[in-house]
């Protein structure tokens, strides 16, 4: 009986030790309701108009990576044509909108996205009892089909998808509910930030179920799965669909943004767009998507103000991350996880060290490249415009070869410089690690 | 007169041209330990596949409990109480022991494609997996990823993941494959245990094994069954000591 | 009515053998190292917009053999260096990386030529009417494109079938670790499969640019048909991928010269259309208009019926 409390101190809290059930609730909650509060005062430090145009992009972006990661991070389910539910669900959502404005139906706007998430489901559930009976590779390209499909149909189906102008609505003319009409920014905002954080709550949920887990099983080793019970392509029908409900709320809340839906909601950009977000963040986490949704949205506002090859410069750095970091942002970040739990501030600090010696050249043999690209599209696309470019501040005459013979020569040493730089980083990283692991002996 | 836990009748199975299976007929009794042995190569592990609906019979029938199962897919075949191990460690090698014991207790508890209820909540998936987990000795282990797991506590896990799910038929394809002397004597105490009062069928190479376990064992040559008996009979049968044991008696 | 459907089967087995150029490297490619290259249909565009400038420089026949060659390489290079070092990081990877790289190129052709469409045109020592059928004068260059697939796959053919590096690759099709303990260095193999399966997607494109539009999103609209080819002939299986290119080929082509819709069959019995909505774009959408969407229901009608295929065998 004595020896038994020794024992006791070892177990961790889901053994048959559990605290009292207000306590467990509370932990649970807690990040939730700081991430509401986050939400609520970010318009407080980020004010301008475009600042809240692009906080809710973001928030749409993220439901919508999320839901992708649904199907990928989750079921490994790689699909090419997830902007069909997304796009649906946009286009659903305006109809009614318009249907209610129409018809003066006593519906608030901040109702409307459950006629995204319906659109989304149903979809969902009709292409997915198709799409689902192949998996891997195979259901890679008949997702791509499907969303060709669907895409075409935009031009074959004009009163649905409005032609090429799209279909448009008021989202200021819904009944009016505490005063508010929608009109402001701010106020969209919000209810996108809402209803972000109601999806967010519910993804994380539907991991945590019996379902859930199942669909990493499946994931891992499909045929395994089967012989505990599971049948593979019911399991990923079911998610299948559920990721198209989510998917459909993020296109409504696209649609309230925008009041305008077009057929490139449904189109192939778009389904690459949110592969990228969710891909570049990390798929290995939940919250990956959520980093990937930021920062692909930043960028895509940000660099498109700046250059026209804003895109090529996209599909650098998922080719980047494809081949480097394949975990994504959330990846490379959680790595340093159990370094940082060591506690070990020495070898962490030369590691930080190797890092910027590292970026040094890097980021030389970047300016090379940027330099390379701008002026190759000058001289192609824009040659009427001029010899000269202004890149980072200089000018620099594109007809000359100096500034072509700087790039070349700072784009090849930056990266005959940066490989050097390798074997410091990589005896860095293995001092950190060993001093971590034995930190954690001694605990 | 209750049907056999497993029945096999005249089953045939070829892969194109190859004929691995000729005309195979076997009735395991509920409640007894039944081992396949024979040489290698004579499609043993293809009579578990064909047992557990991994392939189809080209001819013949298979019956579970007196139901026939032939040509069911594999999760149709566990849902009706038949749980195999693989040979090749078959598991789930990024989710943790824990995750992996956990989701094959699942669906045998009934909680199926559930997306409505907190998994952490559910207490007797809870038991059942601890109670599994200390079963096989990985308790302390169950936060590591099964992909990192050493080889013996890997085929551990894989004995984990077939009986969790409360099956009445186990099915284990070379248990001890890989062990050492007191590893194996491990696993025979565990298998022992865990198939008190369920029906086994066992594919073994270890005769100390066989011989220690086996109510009754069957003999697999090319495909047929040459001897089917109980162990002392076997030992002395001239033809599987031809075929497999060799003549030192 | 016998002239549109003379003129349309040529024309269809044309495209039918244009798509197989491509989905037979990418069926190559795929079944010998389980990666479906996403930037099949790049390469097939770098092949017409080399064949393009090279042409400019040289004339239409030097760069009918130095545009696919030169393609070939850089695929190969793209396999060595690119390709081979995402193998590790498991199969999604590979096939997020060539999707990656179709996203780059396509980038990189608008970049360099810019959106519009390129001047290539036939060449003149093609540019005749090669026979008159019926009414209509059938150009020489399709007759050219013809018989350049049809000897393409002869010595395709020829390679596989007689010749010792055939054998080594159909043998690495099916057992490349087995290949590779015989002493013969797979690696590279796989880098020949590549530039050879990209190179004769570039051949497709060299020939079949001046007859088509040569443009940046050439890819982007063939690319889908291709994938819907291989999938709707089973992947992995090159007949599969034969019946299923001359298919849709055939199928698309005459889809197009239809201008049948349900208004004019229903009408004819005496069904009034409905007004306006969805049912009625339905009712009045002509059978021409659904030709871009034909290979997409094609693939629907399969998976539903035949889900691995044509000619598909198991699970990949």
């Amino acid at each position: 009986m004595s020896d038994i409390a020794t024992d006791i101190v070892k177990v961790p809290a889901h053994a048959d030790v559990r605290p009292p059930r207000t306590a467990a609730l509370a932990r649970l909650a807690a990040p939730w309701i700081a991430l509401a509060v986050v939400f609520a005062l970010l318009p407080l430090i980020f004010r301008s108009g475009s600042s809240l145009t692009m906080l809710s992009l973001m928030g749409i972006m993220i439901v919508f990576a999320l839901s992708y990661n649904m199907l990928l991070g989750e079921t490994g389910l790689l699909s090419f044509g997830h902007a069909v539910y997304y796009g649906l669900g946009g286009f659903l959502a305006v109809h009614f909108m318009n249907t209610v404005i129409y018809d003066r139906l006593p519906v608030p706007l901040f109702l409307i996205p459950i006629v995204g998430a319906f659109s989304g489901l149903v979809f969902g559930i009709i292409f997915g009892s198709v799409s689902t009976r192949r998996a891997g590779t195979a259901f890679a390209m008949i997702s791509l089909g499907l969303g060709e499909l669907v895409a075409s149909s935009s031009l074959i189906l004009r009163s649905f998808f409005g032609g090429e102008e799209g279909v448009s609505t008021n989202r200021t003319k819904l009944l009016h509910v505490f005063g508010l009409n929608f009109g402001p920014q701010i106020q969209v905002y919000y209810l996108i930030a809402a209803w972000c954080l109601v999806c967010m709550v519910a993804m994380y949920a539907l991991r945590r179920t019996p379902f859930g887990r199942i669909c990493n099983a499946v994931r891992e080793n499909p045929e395994r799965a089967q012989f505990v019970g599971y049948n593979p392509q019911a399991v990923r029908f079911i998610a299948f669909a559920l990721a198209g409900l989510f998917a459909g709320i993020a296109g409504a809340l696209a649609a309230i943004n925008f009041e305008l839906v077009n057929s490139s909601a449904v189109g192939a950009a778009q389904s690459g767009i949110v592969l990228l977000a969710a891909y570049i963040g990390g798929v290995g986490a939940f919250i990956g998507p959520v980093i990937g949704a930021i920062v692909v949205t930043w960028l895509e506002v940000m660099l498109s103000d700046i250059t026209d090859v804003w895109q090529l410069y996209f599909g650098l750095l998922f080719i980047g991350v494809v081949m480097f970091a394949p975990n994504g942002i959330a990846g490379l970040l959680t790595m340093h996880v159990p370094l940082l739990q060591a506690r070990t501030y020495r070898p962490l600090g030369r590691l930080a060290l190797s890092y910027l010696i590292a970026l040094m050249p890097a980021l030389a043999m970047l300016a090379g490249v940027i330099a390379v690209i701008e002026m190759t599209y000058h001289r192609s696309v824009k040659a009427s415009d001029g010899a000269t470019i202004s890149l980072f501040h200089l000018t620099l005459d594109t007809t000359s070869v100096t500034p072509w013979l700087a790039a070349i020569v700072l784009a090849a040493g930056g990266f005959l410089v940066f490989r050097r730089t390798w074997p410091i980083v990589g005896a860095a990283w293995h001092d950190a690690v060993l001093a971590a692991q034995a930190a954690e002996k001694r605990r | 007169m209750i049907a056999p836990a497993i029945e096999l009748v005249d089953v045939h199975k070829s892969f194109g041209a190859m004929k691995i299976i000729h005309g195979v007929s076997l009735a395991v009794p509920a409640g007894e330990r039944h081992a396949i042995i024979g040489p290698n190569g004579a499609g043993k592990s293809t009579l578990f596949n064909l047992i557990s609906g991994r392939f189809t019979p080209s001819l013949g029938t298979v019956r579970l409990n007196g139901e026939n199962v032939t040509g069911l897919p594999p999760y149709q075949i566990n849902r009706r109480g038949l749980s195999r191990s693989f040979q090749v460690t078959n598991i789930f090698p990024r989710l943790s022991v824990w995750e992996n014991v956990r989701c094959a207790v699942l669906w045998s508890l009934g909680y199926k494609y559930s997306f409505w209820r907190g998994i952490d909540g559910l207490a007797d998936v809870r038991k059942r997996t601890e109670s599994i987990l200390d079963e096989i000795k990985l308790l302390d282990r169950r936060r590591v990823q099964a992909g990192v797991l050493t080889y013996a506590e890997q085929r551990a896990l894989e004995i984990g993941i077939t009986i969790a799910g409360n099956a009445g038929i186990i099915l284990l394809d070379e248990p001890s494959a890989g062990m050492s002397t007191a590893e194996t004597e491990g696993a025979v105490a565990l298998i022992r245990k865990v198939s008190q009062g369920r029906t086994l069928i066992m594919i073994e190479h270890d005769m100390g094994v066989v011989f220690d376990l086996a109510d009754r064992i069957s003999v697999l040559v090319y495909g047929q069954i040459i001897a089917s008996d109980i162990p002392a009979k076997i030992k002395q049968d001239a033809a599987v000591q031809t075929a497999y044991l060799g003549t030192a008696a | 009515m016998l002239e549109l459907v003379t003129i349309s089967a040529l024309n269809g087995v044309l495209y039918g053998m244009l798509l197989f150029l491509m989905a037979s490297g990418l069926t190559l490619i795929f079944s010998m190292m389980g990666v479906l290259n996403f930037a099949h249909a790049s390469f097939y565009m770098l092949g017409a917009f080399f064949g393009f400038q090279i042409s400019q420089l040289v004339g239409f026949w030097p760069a009918f053999v130095i545009a696919p060659v030169l393609v070939g390489g850089i695929g190969a290079l793209v396999e060595r260096y690119g390709l081979r070092h995402v193998h590790r990081h498991g199969p999604v990877a590979e096939l997020l990386f060539t999707f990656g790289l179709a996203f780059i190129i396509e980038e990189v052709v608008q970049m360099v030529w810019g959106k519009g469409p390129a001047d290539y045109r036939v060449p003149p020592s093609l540019d005749f009417t090669a026979f008159t059928a019926f009414s209509t004068n059938y150009p020489a260059y399709k007759m050219f494109e013809l018989c350049t697939a049809i000897a393409i796959f002869a010595v395709l053919l020829l390679l596989l079938a007689r010749t010792r590096v055939g054998l080594i690759i159909q043998a690495s099709l099916t057992h490349p670790h087995m290949v590779a303990m015989l002493g013969h260095n797979v690696p590279r193999v796989f880098m020949l499969v590549f530039g050879v399966g990209t190179g004769l997607a570039a051949v497709a494109g060299v020939i079949a640019g001046p007859a088509l539009v040569t443009q940046s999103n050439m890819a982007a609209s063939l690319g889908p048909i291709l994938f819907v080819v291989v999938v709707v002939g089973g992947l992995g299986s090159l007949s599969g991928a034969f019946l299923a290119s001359l298919l849709i080929g055939l199928v698309q082509t005459f889809a197009v010269s239809i201008n049948l819709s349900v208004a004019d069959v229903l009408g004819g019995i005496g069904i009034p259309p409905p007004t306006g909505g969805i049912l009625s774009d339905v009712w009045n959408v002509t059978v021409a208009q659904l030709a871009p969407i034909i290979p997409y229901l094609l693939l629907v009608l399969i998976l539903i019926l035949r889900p691995t295929g044509l000619l598909g065998t198991r699970e990949h």
